[in-house]
């Protein structure tokens, strides 16, 4: 095996690549981010596609807004970067209800199911609301876009986790869910007026909790799911076969702070017990490393202690220009007190870092920025600090 | 609002949100140890199940009993099997719990299929433990932005779905005690960056499409004014070429990296400001917003959570 050590190698070599971490880490900015730098040095078409229901993609790209269908960047904010780019940027969004629809249009056997689907109550609250459905969703749409064939490379941003793996794990569920036996056991009663003694107490109780009406809709909403099973199941297993060959890979993103590195952590287990492709790390918002050097910490340390000393170092008139002689003194201090608190930081970050026990063979660590990143040049100079 | 709004603390049940990141955990630790010292009988819930809550009191094996871990300050993380197990024992009386474990199983896997379930099985243990005031404060630690407005919604899509039955009986009650500001609101935490400003002020315009009463906005990590009233442009000075040649004879070589530092504290307040001024601009004016200080501390844990807590009471005005 050859050995990979830059990222812009590892997506030379994929066909998707997912971002995973917890919220708030910089997972969109950092899918951004890989899209821009492939578009531009990798060339051919690169979609990054945001599954997140905030809406913060369209934000980072500069973009005023996008939705299901791809939107090309401009080639002009590319070039802004400095670099002609190669290939062309996308970018889209997911629309969940919308990308729903598309799927029973597509899967529905006949005009007649597909419109008794779409207008079940259960189907609109199902599809509209809930936040699982969002994961499901978010993989098929997933799966669509890459078998299309458009884009040589997809880069996707997955929603923040409240299980990690949800998302992962929505294909299965879903194949699991329609090939039940729960399911067609639910169903009974209302394919045939004949319930047999031995399930009886279940329906009571079913009945007794959900209202017989409710239990209505949700018959009529499986049966008529049902005559898509086959299509259903067969596509949830190929978004599943997809995610999990050679051609994904997964880039697990996180800050050094203490939780999200643990959440990370946890990723990079569960991705290697999924036997998924670890592609790499990304440190982001890593403050700079001079907060450790015990020589510059040595230098605050005299501006906190004996500033009137340092001040006593300059000349007489360079420090009446600057104004009060107190004044320049206290100015001092807080310098070197703000040192400290950052350096206080710096040092926790540093701990985290050295705690990581498994790290893959990709690790990249993004300096902190003190503004967001808010256009295409952004992401490219952010991009041009990890890419090699 | 008005009055109401005065004393966050006040409702018996609030849902504490916010981007991730921002330290969303960590203010509802601070909120409920705040609670917990006001007297409260207190309740704090993470729906989250990382088990993140505990660490910032420092415990370990939070579960689904609540635990006292300090006084008067209980903790429990959110389980929606155990939920529905409490559920079922208590509402349909069915004398053995053990006797249900196979439709308990049954209904599990339909929760892990069927979106909403779970979330309603979240929303109905914490609005059960409020309507039977076993404490007399409820703080959970909700999920992020991105879902809270789905989890808040569930048991209206609930009910509009259910038109008889246990379960609209069920979300009838639950809508009433989520709808009364009185009793229930919503935390929203941020910090002073673009995109928890932005997504922030998105949330609270999507939160006016549930029942549930905003009780809050809290900033959090707000950086200190690093220098008084004319220190600014002394230090700018301090930058010149040849003053920090100066300052190298007196401080050591490195002191360059000092003042950079100090720069960046600098530059990251200014931006941190207009990202403030955003969100004030953004906000209804009789919102109560509240300012948490960035602590520069350690690490989190109890002694972390017990600086948020006398921050935020300061704030709220104890």
């Amino acid at each position: 095996m050859t050995e990979t050590v830059s990222l812009e190698q590892l997506l030379a070599a994929k066909e998707i690549v997912v971002t995973c971490g917890s919220g708030g880490v910089g997972k969109t900015t950092t899918a951004a981010t890989l899209a821009t730098m492939a578009a531009i040095h990798l060339g051919g078409k690169v979609l990054v596609l945001t599954v997140d229901p905030a809406r913060r993609l369209a934000n980072a790209m500069g973009l005023e807004s996008f939705g299901n269908v791809e939107t090309r960047v401009d080639s002009a904010a590319l070039a802004a970067g400095g670099v002609e780019p190669r290939g062309e940027l996308w970018a889209a969004m997911l629309d969940t209800k919308q990308s729903w629809d598309d799927l029973i249009v597509r899967h529905a056997p006949d005009a007649a199911t597909r419109d008794a689907i779409l207008a079940n109550p259960m189907y609109k609250n199902v599809t509209g609301r809930f936040v699982q459905s969002h994961d499901y969703i978010a993989m098929e749409r997933l799966y669509e876009l890459h078998s299309s064939g458009v884009y040589d490379l997809i880069v996707v941003d997955t929603p923040p986790t409240r299980n990690a793996l949800d998302f992962l794990e929505a294909p299965a569920r879903m194949a699991d869910f329609f090939s039940s036996r729960l399911l067609r056991w639910l169903l009974v009663p209302y394919r045939s007026r004949i319930v047999s003694v031995a399930s009886k107490p279940f329906y009571q109780i079913a009945d007794r909790i959900l209202g017989s009406a409710f239990l209505q809709d949700i018959a009529e909403f499986f049966m008529l799911f049902q005559s898509m099973h086959d299509g259903f199941v067969e596509r949830a297993k190929a978004v599943e076969r997809v995610l999990g060959d050679r051609r994904t890979t997964f880039i697990v993103v996180s800050t050094l702070e203490p939780s999200p590195l643990r959440e990370a952590e946890f990723f990079i287990k569960a991705l290697q017990a999924k036997g998924l492709h670890l592609g790499g790390l990304v440190l982001n918002k890593v403050l700079p490393g001079y907060l450790l050097d015990p020589e510059v910490s040595a230098a605050a340390d005299k501006l906190i202690s004996a500033p009137k000393e340092v001040l006593s170092g300059l000349e007489a008139e360079q420090v009446a220009e600057l104004g009060d002689r107190s004044t320049v003194a206290r100015v001092l201090t807080e310098v070197g007190m703000s040192f400290r608190n950052f350096q206080l930081v710096g040092k926790r970050e540093a701990e985290q870092r050295a705690e990581l026990a498994t790290a893959p063979e990709v690790m990249v660590s993004v300096p902190f920025f003190e503004d967001d990143i808010y256009d295409v040049a952004g992401l490219a100079r952010m991009g041009e600090q990890i890419w090699r | 609002m008005g009055d109401l709004a005065d004393d966050v603390l006040s409702r018996r049940l609030l849902f504490v949100t916010g981007k991730g990141g921002v330290g969303k955990s960590a203010i509802a630790a601070g909120l409920a140890l705040l609670g917990s010292q006001q007297g409260k009988r207190t309740l704090a819930c993470e729906v989250d199940a990382k088990g993140n809550l505990a660490d910032f009191f420092e415990v370990v094996d939070v579960g689904f009993q609540p635990r006292e871990v300090q006084p008067r300050l209980h903790v429990m993380s959110m389980n929606t099997e155990e939920s529905l197990k409490e559920y079922l024992s208590l509402q349909l009386k069915l004398p053995l719990v053990a006797r249900v474990g196979p439709l308990a199983r049954t209904f599990d896997f339909i929760a892990n299929a069927a979106p909403g379930v779970k979330e309603i099985l979240t929303i109905g243990k914490l609005a059960h433990e409020v309507r039977e005031r076993n404490y007399d404060l409820v703080v959970v630690d909700a999920v992020a932005t991105g879902h809270i407005v789905g989890q808040l919604r569930a048991p209206q899509a609930i009910n509009e779905l259910v038109s008889v039955g246990l379960i609209r009986d069920q979300t009838d009650w639950m809508l009433d005690l989520l709808g009364d500001p009185a009793t229930t609101g919503v935390v929203v935490v941020t910090s002073p960056e673009e995109m928890p400003v932005t997504e922030s002020l998105e949330l609270l315009d999507a939160l006016q499409d549930t029942n549930v009463d905003v009780a809050a906005v809290v900033v959090n990590r707000v950086l200190p004014e690093l220098f008084g009233r004319g220190e600014e442009e002394i230090f700018d000075a301090l930058r010149e070429p040849a003053l920090v040649g100066a300052l190298r004879e007196a401080a050591g070589d490195k002191v360059d990296q000092v003042l950079e530092a100090a720069h960046l504290a600098v530059r990251l307040r200014r931006t941190r400001s207009r990202h403030l001024a955003r969100l004030r601009e953004g906000l209804d004016p009789t919102m109560p917003v509240f300012y948490i200080p960035e602590l520069f501390t350690r690490a989190d844990g109890l002694r972390a959570t017990n600086q948020l807590a006398v921050a935020l009471g300061e704030e709220i005005g104890y």
